[in-house]
């Protein structure tokens, strides 16, 4: 059985810079880390899998030839396979078409006991990949995930953090769940881990290992398209007070009537 | 930088440390220096990611790195907090005797509980016997199939925390420093407790512990060597592990480098980073060429044990003695640098004085390593 988690290779945003003429990300230079949602994902997988006594953790990215570095990481926290999905032809695919083709390679696969994604990308943020795979795969899903309360071999309990508190929700499996950072602490590499990556060859699979229609991949496959992307101004400082607290008090309670909160 | 040429399996040891350090220790270190509490949570970390294993001989579940490999480690946890790398270390010290000097048994029932994680101490000192290390009273007298220990230790790393225990004892008072012998005591054997916890200057995130041995009864097969090769075990123990307290102070100056460095380019005074007053910058300078002096000897040094090299007594002294001397004037300069903030404790530096100064006195005090290394000298010029 296994558990399929999905991770994304994206630029480590505290490099990131933006060319604000093209609207697009500056890469070059950039250092590529594992989408840190999908450090949380890996290790909820490797946890099922020392839980449980059983299954089989492999990592799945769909990216350039350089995001096995991605899986390499995974493989140094305890993962035991990893499948890196790569061709020209599935470049500049959405979300629709980028969970298209995790699905056909899910199914590729096989018997997935559970999937894991992470919460967000941090790059594209849409949160979108997780439910569309689950949509694909016809498997239910669960977004969100805080804590997994209990899981056997096909029904899973969990709880998820929502704007409104947390729900408790129960559902077959396979299912897709996507997590968010309350679930764990994700582990360091261990020294047997990173020897057992530093050998690591992925297994590359392109668009012709995978059973896919060629009008869902890719560009072609995509129907959305970023028009432009552009940084939000900066927020200003805000302003500052000194003074006596019973002066201060009064000020600010001026300050709110002044802009109509009070 | 220097390259040292480190091999591929050095270099995973080194970056994996430094991660540890950089992400686990650095954030709570100052919890720890003030309470003390022993940090096994971060414990539980470096024995998960296999740190435990490095000095540890492959057949017995390690990953065979030897000496060369606990430096490196040892050198980036010490940049992240010297106390808590000290649970580490104080861990190699103790499992030396093992290593070198167990027999089959033993090393096949200890050694991979070290590696995957267990504390170890290794306890000579007593209240009499600092330096002195002959003038040790602690008694094991043979009965039966069982050695009954009886005596205090004193200032013992890892002490109360440890499951393994590597116990110098006499069997043998009349034959004096001849008359020693090393046991393998384990945590709960009935007549082994813990006396008092010592609060320390600094390493307080390390526990250092007094160990009480009343009419303890340990199993015959827990003697290492033979009888009478006590000290043997424990000098050939320092030999090895020395240059983990050089790594220790190694990792201090560095941080203490690191720190100043930084600082001296962000404070202002008469209207310029004080970076640019060459009396800082000379500090920095010397603070610089010594540690690169020094960690150059500590790893030549380590590399050498681990090729096999068994005359090593005098230049283990000099790296530890070494590189605790620059530790301890990078510590005293990264203050002096930083000025009246570099007393304060919101900074990291005064932290960094404290620290340094044990490398200077544990594992044989500066004046005893300068005896070693002056007797053999002497020894050698004809
Ligand atoms: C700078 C930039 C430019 C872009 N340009 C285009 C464009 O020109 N045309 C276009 O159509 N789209 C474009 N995209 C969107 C891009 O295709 C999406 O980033 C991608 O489909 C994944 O969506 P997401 O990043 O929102 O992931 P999310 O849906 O937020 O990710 C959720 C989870 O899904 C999983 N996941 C996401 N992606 C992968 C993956 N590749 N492999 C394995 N698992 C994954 C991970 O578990 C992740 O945590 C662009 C994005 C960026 C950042
Ligand atoms: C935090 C800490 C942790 C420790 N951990 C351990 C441990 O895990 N296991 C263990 O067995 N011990 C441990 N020790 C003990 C440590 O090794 C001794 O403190 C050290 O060897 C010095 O002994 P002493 O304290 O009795 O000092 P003394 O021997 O009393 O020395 C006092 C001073 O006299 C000087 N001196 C003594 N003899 C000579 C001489 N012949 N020539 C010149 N100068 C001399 C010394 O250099 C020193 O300056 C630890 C100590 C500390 C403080």
């Amino acid at each position: 059985m296994n558990i399929v988690v999905c991770i994304k290779q994206v630029p480590d945003t505290q490099d990131v810079k933006m060319d604000p003429e093209r609207g697009t990300l500056i890469r070059e230079g950039v250092k590529s880390i594992v989408n840190p949602f999908d450090l949380y994902a890996i290790e909820e997988g490797l946890r099922i899998k020392e839980r449980m006594g059983k299954g089989r953790v492999v990592v799945m990215t769909m990216g350039p030839p350089q995001a096995e570095d991605a899986l390499r990481e995974a493989i140094a926290m305890g993962a035991d396979h990893g499948i890196l999905i790569s061709d020209r032809a599935f470049a500049g695919a959405d979300t629709l078409a980028t969970s298209y083709t995790l699905a056909k390679s899910i199914e590729k696969l096989g018997s997935p006991w559970i999937i894991i994604c992470g919460k967000q990308a941090m790059d594209g943020d849409t949160a979108q990949v997780g439910p569309e795979l689950a949509t694909w795969l016809n498997f239910p899903q669960i977004t969100y995930v805080s804590k997994i309360i209990d899981m056997g071999d096909d029904r899973i309990k969990v709880e998820r953090l929502t704007d409104y508190g947390y729900d408790i929700v129960e559902s077959s499996l396979p299912c897709v769940i996507t997590v968010n950072k309350e679930i764990n602490e994700p582990r360091l590499p261990s020294l047997r881990g990173m020897m057992k990556a530093k050998k690591f060859k992925a297994e590359v699979w392109d668009s012709s290992s995978v059973e896919v229609d060629r009008r869902y991949i890719g560009l072609d496959g995509s129907p959305t398209r970023v028009v432009s992307i552009f940084a939000p101004p900066v927020k200003k400082g805000g302003e500052k007070y000194h003074g006596e607290p019973d002066e201060l008090a009064r000020h600010i309670a001026r300050k709110l009537e002044e802009i109509k909160i009070i | 930088m220097i390259d040292y040429f480190l091999t591929e399996e050095e270099q995973m040891i080194k970056e994996l440390a430094r991660k540890i350090a950089e992400e686990k220790i650095i954030p709570k270190r100052e919890y720890y220096d003030e309470t003390q509490e022993f940090p096994w949570d971060i414990v539980k970390v470096m024995a998960e990611s296999d740190l435990f294993r490095i000095f540890i001989p492959e057949e017995y579940e390690g990953l065979g790195g030897g000496v060369m490999a606990l430096t490196l480690a040892v050198e980036e946890l010490s940049r992240g907090c010297a106390g808590i790398a000290l649970a580490f270390a104080g861990t190699a010290l103790g499992t030396f005797p093992i290593i070198l000097f167990g027999n089959e048994e033993q090393k096949k029932k200890y050694l991979p509980r070290v590696a995957s994680g267990e504390v170890v101490a290794f306890a000579l000192t007593e209240a009499d016997a600092g330096s002195d290390a002959g003038n040790i009273k602690t008694r094991a007298i043979k009965d039966g199939d069982h050695y009954v220990l009886n005596g205090t230790k004193q200032f013992i790393t890892n002490g109360g925390e440890a499951g393994i225990y590597v116990v110098i004892a006499l069997t043998n008072p009349e034959k004096g420093a001849r008359g020693a012998s090393a046991f393998i005591v384990e945590k709960g054997t009935p007549g082994f407790s813990f006396g008092k916890k010592e609060n320390k200057l600094g390493i307080r995130a390390s526990a250092t512990r007094e160990l009480i041995f009343q009419d303890c009864r340990v199993p015959a097969e827990n003697l290492l060597g033979k009888e009478g090769m006590g000290f043997i075990i424990a000098m050939k123990t320092f030999d090895y592990s020395r240059p983990g307290v050089a790594a220790q102070a190694l990792g201090i100056a560095q941080a203490a480098i690191e720190e100043a460095a930084r600082y001296a380019k962000q404070r202002v005074q008469f209207g310029v980073p004080i970076a640019n007053f060459q009396a800082i910058q000379h500090m920095l300078a010397d603070m610089a060429m010594k540690l690169e002096a020094a960690r150059a000897l500590t790893y030549q040094v380590a590399r050498n044990i681990d090729k096999g090299n068994t005359k090593i007594a005098k230049e283990s002294a000099m790296v530890k003695c070494l590189a605790s001397d620059v530790a301890m004037e990078a510590a005293l300069n990264a203050v002096q640098i930083f000025g009246g903030y570099g007393y304060m404790k919101e900074y990291p530096v005064e932290k960094l004085l404290r620290d340094a100064k044990i490398t200077q006195i544990y594992e044989g005090t500066n004046q005893i390593m300068r005896n070693i290394i002056a007797s053999q000298l002497l020894k050698e010029v004809r």
